[in-house]
């Protein structure tokens, strides 16, 4: 899969929090808002995250292929259609049946506060929207990782 | 959250950094470049009675789930005196699947109602008078499809295509920018583009078959520069791909219309607005040679709400949704959309759709500002932005000539990345409160309810129930009409001068589907490569 990678270059400090850590952020599903995506990669890049993003229009299947042949601590999906429901158990089933259930998975977009608890039940860590600030989602990821 | 600082400033700029005067004066206004309403260069707008002469249409994006759900949301609009009808499609329908499809299936009715073949068209517009209201579709990567099916539709119930009126979208270079429900490559693109625009000239001579949209690039970060400059590029790359293909520009560019969404800089938005149509005329006139006054005249629709509404204290979006809808009118639009307040996280519900209506209705009908043509006019602070707006404008169009056109910087990525950069440093404002928004990054309270009153769910059953009729439909349907209408279309795809329209008008007429089509021409053309860049 064509995908990008990126790291942060002389960014050193207490500005990088994420150093070392490889995170996947993904589109699952036919969903066309990229910008969350690719301003979330770009402030944990600068965060000092190696990040790499899939682009667009992504099955669960490529992007658990890709979670594991990038050997990702994380994946974040950026969902903003309202399949958040199906696209994530997808996800986590997909990674599950790589036996990658230990790349913890994020999620970005329009996710209502009534849904919240059952993508935490499908084992995922964090859930994040627009309206957060980039310092808070990026110092939620820091601590989740270790 | 707290937060950053207890008073925000009024600041002295613009979102897209134009300098506000603090105090203008006349010494800013050149009455010779303003002109008057309805001449050129159109800055006072295209027409001289203003909304005298016609309102806008009052046009609310709508739908979801199945045909029959969104079906009965448009006789609720109507009744409630909307005048036009703007349909929202799933994505499986935007972007060329079946419901069926493993890919399609978790957003089917999701984001608009599904669409895949003709027979749910027929539900969605039952006891709907095609003839007499006018509709607009928000459909690109399969918008020769939806045109086509909607052309079938008007067939079965015996209204004449010509008196059909509406749009669609149709502006594929933005969707490779931003909105990302592209199909195939840029050329074919191209071709299917023309294609219909030229068909649509003839047969249906009332229909926009393109509406250049900057609104969502501006959504996604552009500043309202850009949002202009890329439109107007992309309208001129379509314009020279008319010529192209023979089309007669004096005929076609009566047709092209534009859509933009509206932000919360209230005077730089009516300036870009003015700007942009005063522009518009004159690279027509001046580049291509241009004289017929209707060719000349920049019409546009716009979005009020978008990305400036926001989910805490979601009330507060109705004030912003106001504050937009009258930069539209001062800025001229012939037809707006004015976004419910819970739209920034949840379909709208009935009681929020109605008040974005209802906030429409008051400003026609009750406030009297459109009563008078351009009525900011002559405003000294409106007319210097506006100048300024369009020589930033002009400047944007420049960089992209001279980065190779539009369909470069498509395809390169180039854009696309500019516009991610854009989008990362308006966050950033934002969280440094710069950028001001109520009850987010100021005046907060952490209690704040995010969501209020009754939610909106679609009806969990609504993918089941379209399944089934797509089941229904293939298993019911004359097979050997569909395989034959089918076929041609493949071999007209085949050939490269050929107009796909009326194949794809039979194909709609024999139930072939939206997903069907689309395969039979990624078979020939492929699929679009997204350049992924970060």
């Amino acid at each position: 899969m064509n995908t990008s990678t990126a790291t942060a270059a002389g960014n050193g400090g207490t500005t990088t929090p994420l150093r070392g850590k490889r995170i996947l952020v993904a589109k699952p599903g036919l969903d066309g808002h990229d910008i969350g995506a690719k301003v979330v990669a770009l402030a944990l890049r600068n965060a000092g995250a190696e990040v790499i993003y899939t682009g667009l229009r992504k099955s669960p299947q490529q992007i658990a292929r890709v979670a594991v042949d990038e050997g990702v601590d994380a994946v974040g999906l950026s969902i903003l259609s309202g399949s958040h429901r199906e696209l994530v158990r997808q996800v986590v089933e997909c990674l599950r049946a790589e036996d990658a259930a230990d790349i913890a998975v994020f999620v970005g977009g329009t996710v209502p506060q009534e849904d919240h608890a059952d993508l935490a039940a499908l084992g995922v860590r964090g859930i994040y929207t627009s309206d957060q600030p980039l310092a808070e989602v990026i110092a939620a990821l820091a601590a989740a990782l270790g | 959250m707290s937060s950053p600082t207890p008073k925000p400033r009024l600041g002295t700029h613009t979102m897209a950094g134009l300098e506000v005067p603090l105090r203008a004066g006349p010494e800013l206004v050149d009455p010779g470049r303003i002109g008057e309403p309805g001449a050129m260069p159109f800055t006072r707008g295209i027409f001289a009675d203003g909304y005298q002469g016609r309102l806008w249409t009052i046009r609310q994006y709508s739908g979801f789930g199945t045909a029959e759900d969104t079906n009965a949301r448009y006789r609720f609009l109507l009744e409630q005196g909307q005048t036009g009808l703007s349909v929202a499609l799933d994505l499986p329908t935007q972007c060329g699947y079946d419901p069926v499809d493993p890919m399609a299936r978790p957003e089917v009715g999701k984001v608009g109602v599904s669409l895949s073949n003709l027979a749910e068209m027929e539900i969605l517009f039952d006891g709907i008078d095609l003839g007499a209201i006018s509709t607009s579709f928000t459909i690109n990567g399969t918008a020769a499809i939806i045109y086509a099916m909607y052309l079938a539709t008007a067939d079965k119930l015996g209204v004449p295509r010509e008196k059909l009126t509406g749009t669609i979208q149709n502006d594929i270079l933005k969707e490779y920018v931003a909105r990302g429900t592209w199909i195939f490559p840029v050329r074919p693109s191209m071709r299917l583009i023309a294609d219909s625009i030229l068909f649509a000239n003839q047969a249906t001579p009332r229909f926009n078959p393109i509406s250049i949209a900057g609104a969502h690039v501006r959504d996604a970060g552009a500043t309202a520069i850009e949002e202009m400059a890329y439109t107007l590029a992309n309208g001129l790359a379509y314009v020279d791909e008319l010529e192209r293909r023979g089309g007669d520009i004096a005929k076609f560019a009566r047709r092209l219309s534009f859509f933009f969404y509206v932000h919360q800089d209230f005077f730089e938005e009516i300036a870009k607005f003015r700007a942009g149509r005063r522009l518009w005329a004159k690279l027509l006139s001046e580049r291509y040679g241009v004289t017929d006054e209707k060719a000349l005249m920049f019409r546009f629709g716009v979005v009020c709400g978008g990305s400036s509404l926001v989910a805490p204290q979601p009330l507060n979006n109705i004030v912003r949704v106001t504050v937009e809808t009258m930069a539209a009118v001062f800025g001229g639009a012939q037809s707006i959309f004015t976004c419910a307040y819970d739209e920034a996280f949840q379909i709208p519900t009935e009681t929020s759709a109605e008040i974005a209506l209802r906030t429409q209705q008051i400003l026609a009908y009750e406030s009297g500002i459109g009563r008078s043509v351009d009525a900011l006019g002559g405003s000294y602070v409106v007319e210097h932005l506006t100048n300024q707006m369009e020589d930033g404008i002009a400047a944007v169009m420049q960089e992209i000539d001279d980065y190779g056109g539009v369909e470069k910087a498509i395809e390169d990525g180039w854009l696309q990345m500019r516009i991610a950069e854009r989008a990362l440093e308006r966050k950033q404002k934002v969280d440094r409160g710069d950028t001001v928004i109520v009850g987010q990054n100021f005046f907060a309270r952490d209690d704040s309810e995010r969501g209020v009153g009754e939610t909106f769910q679609v009806d969990p059953n609504a993918a089941a129930r379209v399944l089934e009729k797509y089941e229904r439909i293939r298993d019911t349907r004359d097979a050997a009409a569909a395989e034959r209408t089918l076929a041609a279309l493949g071999r007209a795809a085949a050939s490269d001068d050929e107009n796909l329209m009326p194949y794809l008008v039979d194909c709609c007429h024999a139930y072939v589907t939206v997903g069907e089509m689309v395969e039979r021409m990624k078979a020939q053309w492929g699929e679009f490569q997204e350049p992924v860049r970060l």
